[in-house]
């Protein structure tokens, strides 16, 4: 199925990170951009432009989305904070990580299910709420 | 709907980003690690109640524009004659550790979404199953997703003012589920029943990690 990606054309491709993503300067392949994967921009004081995004013609999205991730943001909280598609999102973040402009942090099932000694972290944080 | 003519807002500024220690961990692994549980089950069962009476934040709501089959009846938009469509998910964030954040996402029951939910279950602890004693049917095609899937999955029957009460084993055969699968009961609009339905979850998929 085709997703209506307001026709810039590259939403409705892949949702992986190509795998020469670079997160944190170290080459990290096979990171998936799942909904609660956590990203933020790279090397960025607050109110300050990074030497990565000056000078750079950026749409309007990618510079709301480097604006946004300043903090640390799940892939979701920026669909949802930017009112733009997940498809969206995910490619241009994905973008933004291969050009070393955003970290994307792994996810405890990026590796197929959490493990055993997360699940009883979860467990114990949900038991103390 | 067309995205492409609108600016992104800025309007959800205010929901705070994560606070992450600012140091990676000491076996050079990231600063925080981040999880999710879907919660599903069919509309106006309380998933949404459920996400916000746990989440740290009010719910956001994420959109998905996709095809869908063309219907002649129970068109989202109400729109004839469009195949695309958008679909909303709420989802809400708890963070539980100070680098433990679990994300919790509602999706929508309908069985014609369900090609959606292979991408948003990829990674999940599990998922919990909401069940309105009125309406027992519209949760059916999310247990036969999870059931199929393999995703470690606990039904939920929302208590409801004024619900019908069943015995446990009549439910189990109205709902056909099989002897491994948790039946619980909860109350979505309660934070700590709430918790306890998610805390369910973990235990059914510690016992299945257990079992591989």
């Amino acid at each position: 199925m085709v997703a209506d990606d307001g026709g810039r054309g590259s939403a409705s491709r892949s949702a992986r990170v190509r795998p020469y993503a670079l997160t944190q300067g170290r080459t990290a392949p096979g990171h998936i951009l799942f909904v609660e994967t956590l990203v933020t921009t790279l090397d960025c004081e607050q109110g300050e432009e990074s030497a990565l995004d000056a000078g750079r013609r950026d749409m309007p999205e990618v510079r709301a989305i480097i604006v946004l991730c300043r903090g640390v943001r799940s892939v979701a909280e920026v669909s949802a904070l930017l009112n733009l598609p997940l498809g969206v999102v995910r490619v241009l973040i994905s973008d933004l990580a291969a050009q070393g402009r955003i970290s994307v942090y792994q996810t405890a099932g990026d590796t197929g299910r959490p493990d055993r000694a997360l699940l009883e972290r979860l467990l114990g944080g949900l038991r103390r709420l | 709907m067309d995205y492409a003519g609108s600016e992104p807002g800025v309007a959800g500024l205010h929901v705070p980003p994560l606070a992450v220690p600012n140091q990676r961990r000491s076996d050079g692994t990231p600063p925080i690690t981040s999880t999710k549980i879907v919660v599903s089950g069919g509309f106006g069962v309380g998933k949404t109640t459920l996400v916000a009476s746990v989440s740290e934040i009010e719910p956001l709501t994420t959109e998905s524009v996709m095809t869908v089959m063309s219907e002649s009846t129970d068109r989202l938009d109400g729109l004839p004659d469009k195949t695309t469509t958008t679909v909303a998910m709420d989802f809400g964030r708890v963070t539980l550790e100070s680098d433990l954040v679990l994300y919790l996402f509602g999706t929508p029951g309908q069985g014609r979404f369900q090609f959606m939910w292979d991408d948003l279950v990829r990674g999940a602890v599990g998922a919990i199953v909401m069940v309105d004693t009125r309406r027992v049917e519209e949760c059916f095609p999310a247990i036969d997703y999870f059931e199929r899937s393999g995703l470690p999955f606990v039904v939920a029957i929302n208590m409801f003012d004024g619900s019908p009460m069943y015995e446990e084993s009549d439910l189990r055969d109205a709902l056909s589920l099989r002897p491994e699968t948790p039946l619980i009961e909860c109350d979505a609009r309660n934070r700590r029943s709430s918790a306890e339905a998610l805390a369910q979850v973990v235990v059914h998929a510690l016992r299945m990690v257990g079992a591989r």
